[in-house]
């Protein structure tokens, strides 16, 4: 039995594993061609460079999870990066006071858009989108220019390494531990599977399909939040640029999809996506140590991000009763 | 007791709203409402609404585009570029840019009517293509991004009864499509797919045409749009398109379309883009921060679809 | 008036449900007792899914009483009724593909602390209910949607047990299931109902009901007609309780096949992964021959290989004696004769339900209804009427979306459709499933009106009957392969049983395997 339990297993995940592969390679290509030495420096900076997005693309990957998608997220990291640019400074207690409110924020985003979502009964794509909209312009009231001031202390405790292990990367296991796993295997999250791979079968199951999908739009809004702070840190000062959230929204949808979940719901996690979200910044990694001439660095990303979406097009060529095409 | 069908609840809520606007405007600023003003507001919202009307065909077959931004502006940049090319070149430049988004039109529907990917997130990708070869178009010499005489006419002139051109193609653009799928079969079928494509394929529709025609017909009208921007603003420059890709949903939506597709009508996304387009500029007449306009206008959307936009219990 | 003589665990008094103008429940007083099994009967539109739904708490009603050991309740939702110990397993499945058989047997009470499920005491509980339902080999971990649609059944099955219920009911929970298995769930039901468990049981099938219940209750229009003890009534009287006038099932009569008629659809050597192997067969025009034999054995399959939906088919196909590559629905239905399909399931494959009954009756036979490009209106209106009118099909307002049809009005505009196109070559895989005793009627005298008219009829069919009553020569698949082929008063259903269990010639077939 437990031979044909890890067979199983093994079979079920076959999407994460191939974007783990793919990602171990093209790492290693990086590391081997990096002109300079492989230092734990050179691995923090590109860690603390993916870990925003792998937050992002955590946020993400829960709503995907119910069929619904959370075009917010950009705007709620902004939104977060711009609240800690205001508070997170000065005293220790007011940092702690500080990523509190900011963490809080996300909540409450993620509230307000999972109410929208399963009580207004709205489309999420549409419904996301305008309440994107509500909290970039927070974000803009609050940073109206970049700048802002955030504690150096905190930032040099998180962007740094521990034991020779990027801090970054640190946390971000932390979250998928201490808050991915258990939520996983919670009533709460099987409810978030169970209504995205059938939401009517999953109510008449008596599956309490409405509390499990605002939590997947709460749980976007604190890790959306978080990775707002996180790039605060980095960047040591808030800005709210829409282009900037734009494309981590857009690009958090592209980290699910490469990590092998599903865009219509029922399968995947957020260790796929993490590994999708680190796929998706390696490429980039990548064209700069191969000296691509930089005019050519976007086109190059566009094609490998169009090629690694596609993968998903090799089920055409498997399926050979087209009904089964029409989900 | 006049009967209102559920389609058309949506359309008679926004044009409630649009007056509301005209309304609050007007008091901030009596010229708000002067027929020159709200001339050059129509101008403004026929680039939104020309390009919006495509969009209108890929979201009624439960698709969407997210190559818009760059199809703008690479068939802005295409139609700016073939205009240097020789003596030939201002005459043909329209329609090559149109012809762009053509290609670009052809190869997202491609992906999803062949390929099975779904529209959301190959588009994605065919966005991001389009990007990289627009930087690396416009990176390596100087481009030439000049608008043609041609182009600003068609975009800024007021040939006929003192009526921007604009306006008077994006009428055209209009009622052919709204005629297009209220008589031809391939506007039936649009809906059918729209509704249920196992049922459409297996009624013997041609499905793929279908899908594909209608990611045609929204990059032509993308980059038609791009090009008039063009006209408008006398240069075609990056990013350009960028600020029409959430409008534009926004307009169709408002309009009564679902997003989940198979319902809707073009007088319904041409009164949404036209109240898009009040309440921006409205706000900027109340001189609303961008802070303020953004929250106002995520605000406005997620009212209005709480009143008219909400989905179905999910009972089985 | 129950067949234990124990009083009724659940009962309704003048319960009424009302669908904006229609009526599905008027008035209803009805009762099930425990150990006991009792079977719902009705033609479509009599009110069963609509009760079966009060019950289970997914529907509330208008009016009346519900009332659950003599304690009135109300069921906001499913989960309530779950409380009181009623488990439905519904004719729609109610498992969540992605999940695995584990997750969707426990998704109402796994086992766990702090809201945390515990995989493996869930896998094990699973096992368990799998075993009881006689399908150990599936393994707790495997994942729905891989799973074949019998297995599924099971699986439901399964999930509905593990509930512990005090009243278990069963919406034509039977259709999917291959005979073997519907032995055993058979099996599980007596068993459980001698444990004291109140069963609801809603079937089609009057040689089930016959094999399983000790009540039967008819309802008509909404009402409950009658309740009595199974046997108490000939299977003449119940029809006629469940459409309210004499009526027999008579089949039209078949007439003298001329040998020699053409082909107009021919089929050599047709194969498709290990689903299809090697059919040969042949359908004349103004034929009609039917697919038999059990479910699962490739019949479904071998429908969408003619009509082209399936890639990879090898075989040769011949339609009027010309050799024709088939690429999909829309080639098939440009071919010179016209080829048709009414497929199995009309909600997702038959119909766009949202859109108006007009739209759905056009939508094949646009390119006919055409001129310069655009829709003539006044054409489409004539033809739509002709439509309405030669197959009665019941419509207040054309514009009303198709979904406020009844089940039989629905399949009579998928089959208008098809009508419209002229096609010459029809197929049909089982469209009279589900479908009222009227309608099924006025289908059979529709089919062989168009065999009169010239076109070639092959017509899958899960009940016997109608393959005898319809049929010049009826195809029994069986694994993939004719397994025999019957013609004219060979068409019995001695033959027919035999041939589906692939026996030889000419073997006697048991009292046991006849019941099947």
């Amino acid at each position: 039995m437990k031979a044909r339990d890890a067979r199983l297993r093994l079979a079920q995940n076959t999407g994460p594993l191939l974007a783990l592969g793919v990602f171990v390679a093209m790492f290693g290509l990086f590391l081997y061609e990096h002109p300079r030495q492989i230092s734990v420096n050179v691995l923090t900076t590109a860690s603390n460079k993916a870990v925003v997005l792998a937050l992002v693309a955590m946020a993400q990957t829960v709503p995907v999870l119910t069929r619904g998608l959370d075009l917010s997220v950009g705007s709620v990291m902004t939104m977060a990066t711009c609240i800690s640019s205001v508070l997170v400074n000065g005293s220790p207690g007011h940092i702690a006071f500080g990523v509190v409110v900011v963490l809080l924020a996300g909540l409450a985003a993620g509230a307000v858009n999972g109410a929208i979502v399963v009580i207004g009964r709205i489309q999420p794509i549409i419904a996301t989108l305008a309440t994107g909209a509500v909290y970039f312009g927070i974000a803009l009231l609050l940073r109206p220019s970049p700048g802002g001031d955030v504690s150096e202390g905190l930032s040099n405790a998180l962007t740094y390494a521990t034991f020779g292990i990027p801090t970054t990367f640190l946390l971000l296991v932390g979250v998928l531990v201490f808050l991915w796993l258990p939520f996983r295997r919670s009533i709460v999250g099987r409810g978030c599977y169970a209504a995205g791979s059938a939401e009517g079968a999953a109510y008449m199951s008596g599956v309490a399909v409405g509390r499990s999908k605002i939590v997947a739009y709460m749980f976007a809004g604190l890790l959306s939040a978080l990775a707002g702070l996180l790039l605060s840190l980095v960047a040591l000062s808030g800005e709210a640029s829409a282009p900037q959230g734009g494309a981590y929204t857009l690009n958090s949808i592209a980290a699910v999809v490469v990590g092998g979940s599903s865009l219509f719901g029922g399968s995947g996690g957020m260790v796929g996506s993490v590994i999708g979200a680190f796929v998706l910044r390696t490429i980039g990694d990548l064209l700069f140590v191969f000296d691509a001439p930089p005019l050519w660095q976007p086109l190059f990303e566009g094609v490998i991000l169009l090629g690694a979406v596609s993968l998903g097009a090799s089920r055409v060529l498997r399926i050979k009763n087209r009904l089964e095409l029409f989900t | 007791m006049i009967a209102i069908k559920s389609i058309d609840k949506p359309i008679l809520i926004a044009s409630g709203f649009i007056v509301v606007v005209l309304a609050i405007g007007s008091t901030i600023n009596t010229s708000f409402i002067s027929p020159t003003y709200l001339l050059q507001q129509l101008q403004v919202a026929a680039f939104l609404g020309i390009i919006a009307s495509g969009m209108m065909l890929v979201i009624l077959l439960g698709q969407i585009d997210l190559s818009l931004p760059w199809t703008v502006t690479t068939g802005a940049m295409m139609a700016t570029a073939v205009a240097r090319l020789g003596p030939w070149g201002e005459a043909l430049a329209i329609p090559a840019g149109m012809l762009c988004g053509l290609a670009i039109g052809i190869v997202n529907g491609f992906g999803y009517a062949w390929l099975r990917i779904p529209s959301m997130i190959f588009t994605l990708g065919t966005n991001a293509v389009l990007q990289g070869l627009m930087v690396l178009y416009t990176g390596g010499f100087a481009p030439q991004t000049q608008a043609t005489p041609l182009m600003q006419f068609i975009a800024v002139q007021k040939s006929v009864l003192g009526v921007p051109n604009a306006l008077y193609i994006w009428i055209v653009v209009t009622v052919v499509l709204a005629l297009m799928l209220r008589t031809t079969p391939f506007g039936r079928y649009v809906f059918a797919i729209g509704n249920r494509e196992s049922a459409a394929y297996l009624s013997g529709v041609r499905t793929r045409s279908v899908i594909v025609g209608c990611f045609a017909v929204n990059g032509v009208t993308a980059a038609l749009g791009g090009v008039m921007l063009t006209g408008y603003s006398t240069k075609a420059y990056q990013g350009m398109g960028d600020a029409y890709l959430l409008p534009a949903i926004a307009a169709i939506v408002l309009g009564g379309t679902s997003i989940l597709g198979g319902k809707g009508q073009y007088i319904g996304t041409v009164i949404g883009v036209i109240l898009i387009v009040l309440l921006q500029s409205m706000l900027s007449v109340m001189q609303m921060p961008e802070a303020g306009r953004q929250i106002i206008y995520g605000v406005v959307i997620v009212v209005m679809l709480l009143v008219y936009g909400r989905g179905a219990k999910v009972h089985s | 008036m129950n067949a234990s003589g124990l009083p009724p665990f659940l009962r309704m008094e003048g319960v009424s449900k009302h669908y904006g103008g229609v009526t599905a429940l008027d008035g209803v007083n009805f009762a099930c007792s425990p150990a006991s099994i009792h079977a719902v009967l009705g033609e479509n539109g009599a009110g069963k899914s609509t009760l079966i739904k009060i019950i289970a708490g997914a529907v509330q009603p208008d009016q009346g009483k519900l009332l659950v050991s003599e304690r009135e309740m109300k069921f906001a939702s499913p989960i309530d009724a779950a409380h009181e110990g009623i488990a439905c397993i519904f004719q729609e499945l109610s498992l969540m593909p992605d999940l695995s058989i584990a997750d969707n047997i426990c998704i109402t009470n796994p086992p766990g602390r702090f809201g945390i499920i515990d995989g493996a005491a869930q896998c094990r509980r699973a096992g368990q209910l799998l075993q009881r339902v006689g399908c150990a080999d599936l393994h707790p971990l495997e994942r729905v949607k891989n799973l074949p649609l019998s297995r599924r059944q099971m699986v439901e099955i399964a999930k509905a047990l593990g509930r512990n219920p005090k009243l278990l009911i069963l919406d034509e929970a039977t259709s999917a299931l291959t005979a073997a298995d519907v032995e055993k769930v058979y099996a599980i039901l007596r068993q459980l109902r001698d444990e004291g468990l109140a069963i609801l049981y809603i079937s089609h099938r009057m040689h089930e009901i016959k094999a399983l219940a000790d009540t039967c209750s008819v309802f008509r229009n909404g009402r409950h007609i009658e309740t009595f003890a199974q046997g108490s009534r000939s299977d003449e009287e119940i029809v006629r309780l469940m459409i309210g006038r004499e009526l027999k099932l008579i089949y039209p009569a078949k007439p003298q096949r001329d040998a020699q008629a053409k082909a107009a659809l021919e089929v050599r050597g047709l194969s498709w992964q290990e689903r299809l192997a090697d059919i040969s067969l042949s359908v004349g025009q103004g034929e009609i021959v039917g697919l038999g034999g059990l479910d699962g054995q490739g019949q479904r399959e071998l429908l969408l290989a003619l009509y082209g939906v399936l890639s990879g088919v090898q075989g040769c196909t011949k339609i009027d004696g010309v050799a024709v590559e088939i690429g999909g629905p829309a080639q098939a239905k440009a071919l010179k004769l016209g080829m048709a399909l009414i497929p199995e399931d009309r909600k997702t494959e038959g119909l766009m339900l949202p859109m108006s009954i007009r739209d759905n009756l056009t939508i094949a036979a646009l390119s006919k209804l055409t001129r310069h490009g655009i829709v003539d209106r006044a054409r489409e209106a004539r033809y739509v009427e002709e439509a309405i009118r030669s197959l009665r099909i019941k419509v207040d307002n054309l514009d009303n979306p198709v979904a406020s049809l009844s089940g039989g009005n629905q399949q009579k505009v998928v089959i208008g459709k098809w009508l419209m196109t002229g096609a010459r070559i029809v197929l049909l895989n089982d469209p009279t499933r589900g479908i009222d005793v009227g309608t099924k009627q006025e289908i059979y005298q529709l089919l062989r009106k168009l065999a009169d008219a010239g076109t070639a009829i092959l017509f899958y069919s899960t009940d016997y009957d109608e393959l005898i009553g319809m049929c010049d020569r009826v195809m029994i698949l069986y694994d993939g392969r004719v397994a025999r082929e019957l013609a004219a008063e060979a068409i019995n259903e001695h033959n027919i049983i035999a041939a589906s269990l692939n026996l030889p010639e000419g073997k006697r077939v048991t009292a046991i395997e006849a019941a099947a």
